[in-house]
């Protein structure tokens, strides 16, 4: 597998070295910076991007009290943060309102970037802010894309205005205006066909229908896993069609989405949506600090504390991590943190946004499945009381017991128990690793977010 | 240097259309980065470490992914060393032999395999948007144009439109389409395709499936069932089971290659998209790390824009024009 480590732990790896050196010179900013530059590209931020912000935060490294620093490496990525997240946009950028309405949205992208779908997903954000958005349908040529966004305009109850795919782009746009007029929607939203940035006549027809449209916003759609030529298609796209926005599709994978900030870089224009789900109602603002961190393979360390913070109960989270220190956790505290968990939104998610989480021994081989987690649950509720606070005396009638119970086999409840006594580990050393380096800051914000029970 | 000699002899052997489809597919691709070396090596006489780094940048540009580009310089520097290189104009064929390497395995068949005598399932799995069911429907076309019969599995029974897309396509080839309603559970759609084709003697049945991100549980495990289902029907099926590859996707491409493979045993890649300026780099590393070939180009929409693919032409098509003919005949006398 390629080294997708975080630029943490490579930074990490520099600087070790240098460990009883005392002072950290040019040299070493230097090898630092080759560091980062390896992360970046790794990433999947476009080379020429990367030199460019490379010189920026180099210029600043050396300028600024890295040198003294007792943790350059985590100077360093403060840097390399700020830079990033400021490139990235600095702020959320709303979307455009024309002074008469309709006010009217063009989707511009690659064949597969997800046109459609985030056309939909538009659509109904636009709805739960109460306007009235038309849809349409001017992808005349790949089959049945008329009919998906039909579909999709079914689901949300959003008018689609098609003609059929046998008349073109540009006279379906113009009937299309008129009657979004006529019926008095407020915003209109044009999904066109994906095309290929070099397609000369293909992105002539784009001009043709943007010239009868008028949009006041022309999106550009692009998947987050694209490579290092996303610079070629956004740059291309905004030569042609001078874009106002882009909208960042499938950031729901595992993709460090480098592509974000090679197109911010070559068009200038504001990344206004990130989409991040099948389901219709998955498109969110952008948020260029959390993309950063997200780059850098530090997580998403933001969203997660957001998170927690927002559903996690204090008191009992404090409680749970003293016992987790001294080693007193029992299935009851595991059954309360479940709970807890589940307020958070899917495991898997939550587990993506963790930093370092990738690196930790034994959780690979965690599998981290929502099912799984029911099962586990319906495990622990077949213990007794006196059974959960000691596990310890869970024997094999009690083992055949419990599964008999929940239903499951005696391989899962052994599974289970082999596991909760590596967790119970894992925590431990976990606290650890958060007392040592990262500050205390970071200890007491993460403490919350950092034991969760991980499936089963 | 004989490298060339073959190639030439090789490529003169097949068919000028093919090449000239692939030529003519990847030359905006080849444009850019022939561009980059030839200049390169213009301004670069000498090979010193500059000329490393900015041939590490290219390398870069085209998703080969840093560990494999980092893999390749240093191994451009040995035979440097070894052959006792100093102008770069000599490095370019050795650049390009070690590419045809990386992306060749030993002595493989870069061609699907399919059964003869029974029927033969092909598998069609992916992230979303890269093209799978574009791609089954030329395949379609591809295979019944060499006189098979030819079945099509509607599998993707959860995004919008995907069964109505595959339609079309099976409209246009001329090719029966099994399908049940939309939402409907994959595997079972699988089970009364593989039926359907037992029943009407159908030689090959291509499924598609939803494209799905390969970090999703459930949904890989869905996908598994797919497999596994395919597997319960017909014992040594699937024959082939096919990744589809965005040839502009990054290095997620890797992660997307194992964790597929995990779950359905990819046995080759489809590189899609090809014809637009993004060059598909990722394929070596896949190559390199994983081992599993690339099978098919996708070269443009039209029926026939699939093409087997041929690693050679692949890089000769990369690297043809950045040398001048007068160059090989020089590079090839000198050796």
């Amino acid at each position: 597998m390629a080294a997708f480590e975080g630029l943490t732990s490579r930074l990490q790896s520099v600087f070790g070295k240098l460990k009883g050196k005392g002072k950290v010179g040019e040299d070493d900013i230097k090898e630092a910076m080759r560091e980062v530059r390896l992360a970046l590209l790794e990433a999947d931020v476009n080379f020429k991007v990367v030199k460019q912000f490379i010189a920026n935060v180099k210029e600043k490294a050396l300028g600024q009290e890295v040198m003294k620093s007792f943790t350059p490496g985590m100077v360093i990525i403060d840097i390399v943060n700020k830079e990033m997240t400021a490139l990235m946009g600095g702020e959320q950028s709303k979307l455009a309102k024309a002074n008469k309405p309709p006010t009217v949205i063009m989707m511009v992208g690659l064949q597969g970037a997800g046109k459609t779908t985030t056309t939909g997903k538009l659509a109904r954000l636009l709805q739960k802010q109460n306007h009235k958005p038309m849809l349409i349908a001017a992808d005349i040529y790949r089959p049945a894309a008329i009919k998906q966004l039909q579909v999709l305009g079914e689901q949300i109850n959003a008018p689609v205005f098609s003609l059929g795919d046998k008349v073109s782009p540009v006279e379906i746009v113009t009937k299309g205006m008129e009657h979004a007029k006529e019926h008095h929607h407020d915003y209109v939203i044009v999904d066109t066909a994906g095309r290929l940035h070099i397609d000369e006549a293909l992105m002539d027809e784009l001009k043709q229908v943007k010239e009868v449209i008028k949009p006041n916003e022309i999106l550009l759609v692009i998947d987050a896993m694209t490579g290092q030529d996303a610079v070629n298609v956004a740059e291309s796209f905004h030569q042609q069609m001078e874009l106002t926005g882009v909208v960042l599709t499938k950031l729901d994978g595992d993709t460090r989405g480098g592509a974000a900030l090679s197109v911010k870089a070559v068009t200038g224009t504001p990344i206004k949506f990130a989409a991040l789900g099948e389901k219709i109602d998955a498109l969110e603002p952008f948020h260029p600090e959390r993309m950063a961190s997200r780059i850098l393979g530090m997580g998403d360390m933001l969203t997660l504390i957001e998170k927690a913070q927002s559903s996690i109960d204090e008191e009992k989270a404090k409680e749970l991590e003293r016992k987790m220190r001294k080693a007193e956790f029992t299935f009851e505290d595991f059954l309360e943190q479940m709970e807890q968990v589940k307020k958070l939104g899917p495991l898997d998610q939550i587990m993506d946004m963790m930093p370092g989480m990738g690196k930790m021994k034994g959780l690979k081989n965690l599998n981290v499945d929502e099912r799984k987690l029911a099962q586990t649950e319906a495990i622990v509720k077949s213990m007794t009381t006196v059974e959960k606070r000691n596990p310890e005396i869970i024997n094999a009638s009690r083992r055949k017991r419990i599964a008999n119970g929940s239903g499951t086999s005696l391989r899962d409840v052994n599974q289970l128990i082999k596991q909760f006594e590596e967790m119970k580990k894992m925590m431990k050393q976990f606290s650890g690793m958060m007392d040592g380096k990262s500050g205390k800051k970071m200890k007491n914000k993460l403490a919350k977010g950092m034991k969760f029970p991980f499936g089963g | 240097m004989s490298f060339f000699k073959k190639l030439k002899e090789k490529i003169s052997k097949s068919t000028d259309t093919v090449t000239n489809k692939f030529k003519e597919g990847l030359s905006k691709t080849r444009t850019a980065f022939t561009e980059k070396v030839t200049e390169l090596v213009f301004r670069r006489k000498k090979i010193d470490e500059e000329f490393y780094e900015e041939l590490e940048e290219i390398l870069i540009t085209s998703d080969v992914g840093v560990n494999t580009v980092m893999d390749l310089i240093d191994d451009l520097r040995q035979e440097v060393k070894e052959r006792k290189i100093e102008e770069s104009a000599e490095l370019q064929p050795i650049l390009s032999e070690k590419l045809v390497e990386l992306l060749q395995g030993e002595n493989e068949n870069s061609d699907i395999n399919l059964p003869e005598n029974e029927l033969a399932i092909v598998l069609f799995v992916g992230v979303n948007g890269v093209g799978k069911t574009t791609t089954i429907g030329k395949m379609a076309h591809r295979l019944k144009q060499q006189g098979k019969s030819v079945m099509l599995a509607a599998g993707d029974t959860f995004r919008a439109g995907a069964i109505e897309q595959l339609e079309v396509w099976g409209e246009r080839v001329g090719v029966e389409v099994i399908k049940q309603q939309a939402g409907s559970d994959p595997a079972a759609v699988m089970y009364d395709a593989i039926q359907a084709a037992k029943n009407r003697n159908v030689d090959v049945l291509l499924c598609d499936t939803a494209g799905r991100l390969q970090n999703k549980v459930n949904l890989m495990e869905e996908l598994n069932k797919i497999y596994r289902v395919i597997r319960r029907e017909v014992p040594s099926a699937p024959h082939e089971v096919l990744l589809v590859l965005d040839a502009t996707s990054g290095q997620n491409a890797l992660t997307q290659a194992k964790l597929f493979g995990e779950k359905t045993g990819v046995s080759g890649l489809v590189l899609t998209k090809l014809d637009g300026t993004a060059k598909g780099g990722i394929a070596i590393a896949i190559r390199q790390e994983l081992n599993i070939p690339v099978k098919f180009v996708g070269l443009g929409e039209k029926m026939d824009d699939l093409q087997p693919f041929d690693s050679e032409q692949f890089v000769h098509a990369l690297f043809s024009g950045m040398m001048t003919e007068e160059t090989v005949e020089k590079t090839v006398e000198e050796n």
